[in-house]
């Protein structure tokens, strides 16, 4: 019986510890998550350059799994990946690495797309609803494995960047000659 | 106000009407296929019946034997030759009667498993089919890229011919179903696959998602719409121009609201910069009976409701909330209803 | 010369006590709270595992009343559809993972299975206790997990890709996959256990073709399990490592295959239900001998029908993806297996109304249960000759149709037989007897109440009403058949009420049930009740297929066996000739450890992949704790007939 009892303590402890915001699925999008921007400075009138250091913002979407997830898939819908691909970058700069032009706070990734950039980022302001923003934003930090791995998509059901390895065609090493180096 | 409540009401009430459930039922079938299924379901279900009489007879008759002694277990019976021989000989033949309705179940089933699935026509419509998160994507494949009709949800098709459906899946797992026509099919991602029936009744048949694919299994649904070959090559002819230009001046200015905010980032109207293929190809959605996979008749009040909270009709559904103007959403819901 | 005689039992008598005070001695298990901890009995350790499985069968079944609330009118908002798909996935999960198999494989057949065989003891009993201590990790980690909103939504068969990584975020699925890997572990380890009790400790005598029905049914269940369990530990591997490491064997788009997801699933799904059903066939064969007072007609017949099963149950599983579009033919060739599996329990219910009819039928509570389960799993089994079929299959597959079909079939297959199964070995377990009268007032309102529920969804199937939906369209007028179906709800839990009253009570205050208050013919009934911590005083002998009913009075026992060490004795698989005594390791806190470190192993495994090397040292160290020498080997037993008395 005394045993039993210490089961049923293990089980409520285990209740009480675990009220995990990692996931949640947020359906509903709470007004007010939306009206928190723009207070982020983010840079000077020179991109890369004199980084002005913004105090961390939170987003609530980028502790929930789900809503990680929501923003991998929009990245994909809204076609992010065309230029920035699969976070590896292309005609956009990489996400996957750990430079940030305009900052890394969730706050200036969401500014990022709100606003646009020059050289090419468009502004998705009025195109995309803002929780949307936050949700892209978080998959973009959890990219750069700024998120905990909890929360982190692990992969997608998407082609890779690169192709799997058994389907890789074979490759010689070659020197700056382009011959390779014989073992005398 | 009342008028326009009493019209969406009587909006709502004829679509029942159109759709009437109640014939929804694998028993109701609209299709040669559906009946060879009815007429084995009932060929089957009569003789597990009589099994089941029978065997329920045996049970009583073996049971009304009974004995309630609560005083303790009764003596074991003795052995008795007699008895195990008539035993043995009921068993036995009790199995060869199995073994042979078993049979006979069999070669019925296969029969009518070949008769559902043999397309004999080489000339069918052919009907693309592929699921998404939480509605099915519908194209009628051409050679000539600008043939190709695309819609969702509401798949017109010609009565008393063959219709070969392509099924493919751009996530998960879903299953094509439509009761009323012919048993189910699975839209699996990476694997394409064809089946076919042939509805002899005009009439709109209902279907639904049958295999769970996440939030919004349950709001999952399509129909299938039959129709004389005429009103289908009108329908197609249709379908095939670019999306009419508003006349009135608010849809003019629905246009400039759909085209400037949330809706092009996932909707195509043909004829207009809207062309992304994440959500529904909107170009005639003003055609379809309902929205939203077969959830809301496509009236005004639906239309605004869903474009304004999706969330709260579907949750869990891609589509966004738009928390637009009233003007604005009286725009776009009134450009949406000039999209024939 | 009457004195004399009378002087000479006293003194046997004597002997007799001493003994079984020597022996209890021996075989007596720790107490304490430690002592909870290192027992291996497996009289002790088979109701913990009964005792926990119907605690998480009162918890499905909470669950299944959630489902029924729900759906009970349209467009309800009791639930959303995030709750309502975690719901249904622990309904599902729990019933099938936490509860049918442990209790009727596991539970049951730890329980009974040595007792059965003349044992005093299971083999391997610290994989035993090991066992029954990792299912309840898994039991804990799935509903840890659903009440900290981490709950699996993804159904109990976890499809890919909606449980992969891109449609399944966070650690639901992963959640799921864990506790099939700490579960069918148990499965696997209890199956080892019973497989080998039954194979090499049955009594002298008990040579295959005298095994008990039940016997017999357990060792193609632990087969089963052995073969299948597998492929599912397999598929939910594959899953955690695309989640986790992210492999592609389910992407698609990079050669993985859904399909495959399904295929071992399934491999192992379909001979799930044979796991589940052949238990409750055997608690039946049992039954219907006990109270139809005669030697059970068609013993080679059953059995044969029972190993067939075993065997088919592995060649139907495609019939669950009848309609992912297979080719025509082996669609055919798995209609025709799924058809075939009707002989081999056609066969068997024959012979139960053989004996029935043949016999002098004694209509005790048990008894009821099983004519309970002659109905209900008819209906199943006949319904399940329709979905056998492609055509029909197509068109009610995934709807309320197979929902009612395969409850029929589980709850009709092994809930009845469980319940029949409890109230006759509840006087074993507790040396009380169950109230008649509550068990019949359990019996009926049950009976009622699921036949309210499940006949009804068979009609909601057929007019469309597809699985796993969390609301309907009123349009749909479906509303008062869920309504109909929902009510039994109501009978089902009073029924359940009265079970446990009627458990709580009789155990306190029921009859004294004595050795045998059922005048059954298996060993298990010949020694007092509960039984003692070794079982048989002297292992038995037997020489028929019903020792309590055929063997004379001067049956010959085993001697020889030393009563100062817990020693056992093993025969020969085929005949039972003793072959050699091994010893039993006796109580351990080693299995307990092993079971703790492991599920750590396992736990971490979901939230980093550091928790495998780093996990393995501690589970390393237990088993090492676990597997140490304990110097004594074995003693060979003496050869020739000394050993019988």
């Amino acid at each position: 019986m005394q045993v039993r009892l210490q089961l049923m303590v293990v089980l409520s402890a285990i209740t009480v510890l675990g009220s995990c915001s990692r996931e949640d699925r947020i359906l509903r999008q709470p007004p007010s998550a939306s009206n928190t921007l723009n207070t982020v400075q983010i840079s000077g009138l020179n991109p890369g350059a004199n980084l002005i250091p913004t105090p961390p913002s939170s987003n609530m979407y980028q502790e929930s799994a789900y809503s990680v997830s929501e923003g991998q898939k929009l990245f994909e819908a809204y076609n992010c990946v065309g230029c920035h691909a699969h976070g590896g970058g292309g005609i956009g700069p990489p996400l996957m690495d750990s430079n940030w032009i305009y900052g890394s706070e969730p706050g200036n990734i969401f500014a990022t797309i709100m606003q646009g950039r020059p050289n090419g980022m468009p502004s998705f302001r009025n195109r995309i609803p803002e929780y949307q923003a936050w949700e892209i934003a978080a998959y973009v930090r959890s990219m750069a494995g700024l998120l905990p791995k909890g929360v982190s998509p692990n992969r997608t059901d998407e082609m890779n960047i690169k192709p799997a390895e058994s389907s890789t065609p074979k490759q010689t090493p070659t020197g700056i000659t382009g011959v390779p180096e014989q073992p005398k | 106000m009342t008028a326009a409540l009493s019209l969406v009401a009587s909006h709502v009430l004829a679509q029942a009407k159109v759709l009437d459930p109640g014939r929804h039922h694998v028993l109701h079938p609209a299709a040669p296929q559906a009946g060879h299924i009815e007429w084995l379901y009932w060929f089957i279900f009569w003789i597990l019946f009589a099994v089941f009489v029978l065997m329920i007879a045996a049970f009583a008759g073996a049971g009304a034997k009974a004995r309630v002694v609560a005083s303790g277990p009764l003596p074991i019976v003795e052995k008795d030759e007699e008895a195990d021989h008539r035993a043995g000989w009921a068993v036995g033949s009790a199995m060869a009667i199995t073994v042979a309705t078993l049979f006979v179940v069999l070669v019925l089933s296969v029969v009518t498993g070949k008769r559902v699935e043999g397309l004999t026509s080489k000339n069918p419509v052919t009907i693309q089919v592929t699921g998404h998160q939480w509605w099915w994507e519908v194209s009628y494949p051409n050679s000539q890229a600008d043939q190709t009709v695309t819609t969702a949800n509401e798949i017109h098709v010609p009565v008393g011919s063959p219709i070969v459906i392509l099924t493919n899946s751009k996530d998960v797992i879903h299953s094509f179903w439509a009761p009323n026509v012919t048993g189910k099919r699975d839209l699996l991602p990476g694997y394409s696959s064809a089946f076919w029936f042939e509805i002899d009744q005009p009439g709109i048949y209902h279907g639904q998602c049958a295999e769970f694919c996440g939030l919004q299994h349950a709001h999952m649904g399509f129909s299938i719409i039959a129709e004389s070959v005429d009103e289908f090559q009108a329908w197609q002819q249709q379908q095939l121009k670019n999306a009419a230009e508003p006349s009135t001046s608010e849809a003019i200015r629905g246009r400039e609201v759909f085209l400037t905010h949330a809706c092009l980032m996932c909707h195509t109207i043909r004829g207009t910069d809207a062309g992304s293929r994440f959500g529904p190809d909107l170009t005639h959605v003003a055609s379809r009976n309902m929205i939203a996979s077969e959830t809301l008749p496509n009236t005004a009040g639906a239309l605004a409701g869903w474009i304004v909270d999706p969330q709260r009709i579907k949750p869990g559904t891609q589509m966004s909330p738009n928390p637009l103007s009233p003007d604005d959403l009286q725009a776009v819901v009134a450009y949406l209803q000039a999209l024939h | 010369m009457a004195v004399a005689e009378s002087i000479v039992a006293n003194d046997q008598d004597t002997g007799q006590s001493e003994l079984a005070l020597r022996l209890a001695r021996t075989w007596r298990q720790p107490g304490g709270f430690w002592g909870w901890f290192c027992n291996t009995h497996h009289t002790d350790i088979g109701i913990r595992f009964m005792v926990t499985a119907f605690i998480f069968f009162l918890l499905g079944g909470m669950l299944a009343a959630m489902i029924r609330l729900q759906l009970i009118r349209p467009e309800n908002s009791l639930m959303g559809p995030d709750l309502y798909n975690q719901v249904f996935t622990m309904h599902g999960s729990t019933m099938i993972f936490l509860f049918a198999v442990p209790l009727m494989f596991q539970g049951f057949g730890v329980y009974v299975v040595p007792l059965m065989c003349g044992a005093r003891n299971i083999a391997f009993p610290r994989l035993n206790a090991f066992c029954y201590y990792l299912y309840v990790g898994g039991a804990l980690v799935l509903w840890g997990g659903f009440l900290t909103n981490t709950g699996p939504d993804v159904g109990w068969f976890a499809y890919v890709p909606l449980s992969g990584p891109s449609y399944s975020p966070g650690h639901r699925a992963d959640i799921w996959s864990q506790m099939i890997t700490f579960t069918e572990v148990s499965a696997l380890g209890v199956a080892i256990c019973i497989a080998t009790t039954i194979l090499r400790y049955r009594a002298p005598g008990m040579t295959l073709n005298r095994m008990p029905i039940l016997l017999w049914e357990k060792l193609v269940i632990s087969m089963a399990v052995i073969f299948a369990m597998p492929a599912v530990m397999i598929a939910s591997g594959l899953l955690l490592l695309d989640r986790l490491v992210g492999t592609h064997f389910f992407n698609p788009a990079e050669g993985g295959d859904v399909l495959l997801y399904q295929h071992l699933f399934w491999f192992f799904g379909h001979p799930e239900v044979y796991i589940i059903f052949l238990p409750g066939a055997a608690i039946i064969s049992t039954l219907v001998e006990c109270f139809s007072r005669r030697r059970i007609f068609g013993y080679t017949p059953i059995v044969v029908s029972v190993v067939a099963t075993g065997f088919l149950g592995f060649s139907v599983w495609v019939h669950h993806m009848f309609a992912t579009g297979l080719p025509q033919l082996s669609e055919s060739f798995f209609t025709a297996a799924s058809l075939m599996i009707v002989i081999p329990t056609g066969t068997q219910f024959f012979c139960w109304v053989a004996t029935i009819w043949y016999g002098r039928l004694q209509l005790r509570l048990p008894m009821l249960w099983c004519f309970g389960f002659f109905f209900v799993f008819l209906i199943g089994g006949l319904s399940g000759v329709m979905l056998a079929s492609v055509p029909v299959d197509l068109q009610v597959h995934d709807t309320y149709f197979v929902v009612a079909h395969f409850h029929y079939v589980l709850i009709g297959g092994a809930l009845f037989p469980m319940f029949a199964g409890i109230y006759f070995w509840f006087p074993k377990m507790a040396g009380r007897m169950p109230s008649e009268t509550l068990g019949k007032w359990h019996f009926w309102l049950f009976f009622i109440g699921f036949n309210i529920t499940f006949f009804t969804l068979h009609f909601l199937g057929l007019r469309g009403m597809t699985r796993r939906i969390y609301t309907y369209s009123p349009d749909m007028h479906w509303q008062g058949l869920n309504v109909l179906a929902s009510s039994g709800v109501v009978f089902m839990t009073a029924g359940l009420l009265v079970f446990l009253a009627n458990v709580f009570h009789s155990m306190r205050v029921g009859a004294i049930a004595g050795n045998n208050p059922w005048g059954d013919a298996g060993l298990e009934w010949s020694m007092s009740s509960p039984p003692p911590p070794y079982n048989f005083l002297h292992v038995p002998t037997v020489s028929g297929r019903d020792p309590l009913w055929e063997d004379p009075p001067d049956q010959a026992i085993v001697v020889g066996l030393r009563d100062d060490i817990r020693e056992t004795l093993v025969t020969h698989s085929l005949d039972a000739e003793p072959q050699h005594k091994d010893e039993d390791p006796g109580p351990s806190i080693w299995p307990f450890l092993t079971a703790l470190s492991v599920s750590a192993a396992f736990v971490g495994s979901i939230f980093t992949a550091w928790a495998v090397p780093i996990g393995a040292v501690p589970v390393i160290a237990t088993l090492i704790g676990w597997l140490w020498p304990r110097g004594e080997s074995p003693t060979p037993l003496p050869t020739g007939e000394s050993w019988l008395r």
